[in-house]
């Protein structure tokens, strides 16, 4: 058993303990947290097949991936103010998405968890919309602080970041999230050279492990090998983390933000099911970036409660 | 013609360097990034003084331009430092997505640009980067000519909020800017005004066309000189002040005539009021090693070449 995860088998046992000796009603809080978490990600889920249905464009297979993390993160792990976005984020923790082409799950978390009206979602991929393909800055969609697309610079991006709020001695966290197949960007690789160099404690980095990309599986495509390993070689705290599993990555994510400040950044390896929540979509890369047409929706909404109401 | 005071000899790069360390005595939020030329930027006393404000990244110039716009997330002012070829070039795309597009307040401070880095040879001598530049929406580019002027420049942009182009050099030259003349982004110098020939010029080809002025007066050519310090945005009206008085054009710059400060002067010459135009800059080639100077000469960019444009555009005239 590697260190990281007899760290994480230690941590489940410790988890196991303290819900055995927590009272029956805090259990049920947790339950019903979890509950309401699987309730918004169905809104989610349905808002991204319902987006690049709209406009027969777009990337829905990673954002169902990243449906249930994303939900999560912005309903429960962040320390952030949706209402009152501002591009600093002074004691908030940031979010930056670096591959940008799953934007359809980030607006629709975005949109459900109060920075922007729902009924924008309407508008994604339109002309003169604020919601583009990619996520940018320039048309001031609040909740984006950084265009992404072009793969490989979130990861600096969001460790410069960190390095401002440590100058600004603001103690919140960053947060970032990529692709497995953009991992493949040497850019990662020199910001994670760095951020261990240069002990920056304060970002937690996750990769949406779904093993897929356009052209294939990433291990036919171009392996990344032992991806662990590879992290922890870079100076990096790994940990990992079943991404459509609330209780776990909720203790996953309070494990790393408690590993922040002791000199070395933290990676999450995120394992997800590309397509996650639509059957068809699921257990290939072909719904990596395209849409679904009239009866594929039907088919997917089919499986998709609608627990927040369409936008 | 009238005679330039020259307050002694140094190299641009300097007044970069002098600049960013006072710029750290004074403003909190400017920070610097460097890939490993920390000396032969000039950053060494920023360094000094500002060692938590100084980041060394190493040779990774992508990711030191997605950490500069990142650092802008929370206020501060990123200067990044590195030769003009990895600070465009080789990073293009991250300077493109997270800093133009994404609308970030990062300075892109380059060294060595242009055939002047001499024996290093064309691997290191960008001749493309101000077109690079000035293509970028919200990008400003700026090419100062002499140490004094770098130095403001580099203090300048601090006050701009945006992403800043701003490129030198490593040759030692003639400092002929009074110190301490405020710098201002966007305003064109007059340096001479005559009536025969308007030449505008940036970066070390100010000196290069003084030098050329002073020639052609001897001739009884008079001589409008303009330093066109900011490339974008563009002083159109002291462009097409000066050519309605001279009726004609010479541009003179250390980069490719493709793309720079020649095309971007003819752009509003076609527009707004056609004259004869003449082009003193690379002419779609590479560099090769040499002495700067040696360099100059071959490549078309020198005095010479400039009193040789001046006399074509004006016979052109009629």
């Amino acid at each position: 058993m590697h260190l990281g995860d007899k760290v994480q088998f230690i941590e489940r046992i410790k988890l196991i303990i303290k819900v055995s000796f927590a009272s029956i009603s805090e259990v049920n809080k947790i339950q019903m947290e979890i509950e309401k978490l699987k309730h918004i990600a169905s809104q989610v889920r349905r808002d991204i097949v319902r987006m690049v249905a709209a406009v027969n464009s777009g990337h829905p297979g990673g954002s169902l991936g990243c449906a249930d993390f994303l939900t999560l993160l912005y309903f429960d792990i962040l320390k952030h103010d949706p209402e009152n976005f501002t591009m600093d984020g002074k004691d908030e923790d940031l979010f930056f998405l670096s591959n940008g082409h799953i934007s359809p799950v980030w607006y629709s978390v975005l949109s459900r968890s109060g920075y922007f009206p729902v009924s924008d979602l309407a508008t994604f991929r339109k002309l003169s919309s604020k919601l583009q393909g990619h996520p940018s800055t320039d048309k001031k969609l609040p909740g984006i602080r950084m265009a992404s697309g072009s793969l490989g610079q979130g990861l600096s991006v969001g460790i410069g970041a960190a390095q401002a709020k440590k100058l600004n001695n603001d103690h919140s966290y960053v947060f970032t999230l990529h692709g497995d197949g953009e991992l493949q960007e040497g850019q990662i690789w020199e910001a994670a050279m760095y951020a261990a160099a240069q002990k920056v404690d304060n970002i937690i980095a996750v990769i949406d492990f779904n093993g897929r990309q356009i052209d294939g599986d990433v291990d036919d495509v171009l392996s990344l090998g032992d991806l662990e390993g590879k992290w922890k070689a870079f100076g990096w705290m790994v940990l990992k983390m079943d991404g459509h599993n609330f209780l776990d990555m909720k203790n996953t994510i309070t494990k790393a933000q408690s590993l922040c400040g002791e000199g070395k950044p933290v990676v999450i390896i995120m394992k997800t099911e590309m397509g996650m929540g639509v059957d068809y979509m699921m257990g290939t890369h072909k719904w990596h970036g395209s849409a679904p047409n009239t009866e594929q929706l039907e088919l997917a909404l089919n499986q998709l409660e609608e627990t927040l109401g369409d936008y | 013609m009238k005679d330039f005071e020259i307050f002694g000899n140094k190299d641009t790069r300097s007044g970069f360097g002098e600049g960013l360390a006072e710029l750290g005595r004074k403003n909190d939020n400017v920070v610097a990034l460097c890939a490993d030329l920390t000396g032969s930027l000039k950053m060494d006393t920023f360094q000094k003084e500002n060692p938590d404000k100084f980041f060394q990244v190493g040779i990774a110039e992508a990711n030191m331009m997605g950490l500069a716009a990142g650092m802008t997330i929370g206020g501060k002012i990123p200067y990044t430092g590195t030769f003009a070829n990895f600070s465009t070039g080789r990073v293009y795309d991250q300077i493109r997505q997270s800093i133009a597009y994404s609308q970030k307040n990062v300075k892109i401070c380059a060294s060595h640009a242009g055939l002047t880095l001499g024996e290093d040879g064309a691997t290191h001598q960008i001749l493309e980067d101000i077109g690079m530049m000035r293509m970028l929406p919200n990008m400003t580019v700026i090419v100062p000519a002499d140490f004094n002027q770098t130095k403001q420049a580099t203090i300048a942009i601090a006050d701009h909020v945006g992403p800043v182009y701003l490129r030198f050099g490593r040759p030692v030259m003639p400092i002929f800017i009074k110190p301490d003349t405020p710098f201002i982004i966007g305003k064109a110098d007059v340096l001479l005004e005559g009536s025969d020939v308007t030449i505008i010029a940036c970066g070390h080809l100010v000196w290069k066309s003084i030098e050329a002025a002073r020639i052609l007066s001897e001739k009884g050519i008079s001589v409008d000189l303009i330093n066109m310090h900011t490339i974008k945005p563009l002083d159109e009206e002291a462009i097409l002040k000066s050519v309605a008085k001279t009726g004609c054009v010479v541009t003179a710059e250390e980069h490719m005539k493709n793309g720079g400060l020649g095309e971007a002067v003819a752009q509003v010459l076609v527009q707004n009021l056609l004259v004869p135009q003449e082009f003193v800059a690379v002419n779609d080639s590479f560099g090769e090693s040499g002495t700067p100077m040696e360099l100059m000469t071959k490549y078309g960019i020198d005095t010479a070449n400039i009193v040789d444009a001046s006399l074509k555009a004006i016979a052109r005239k009629n």
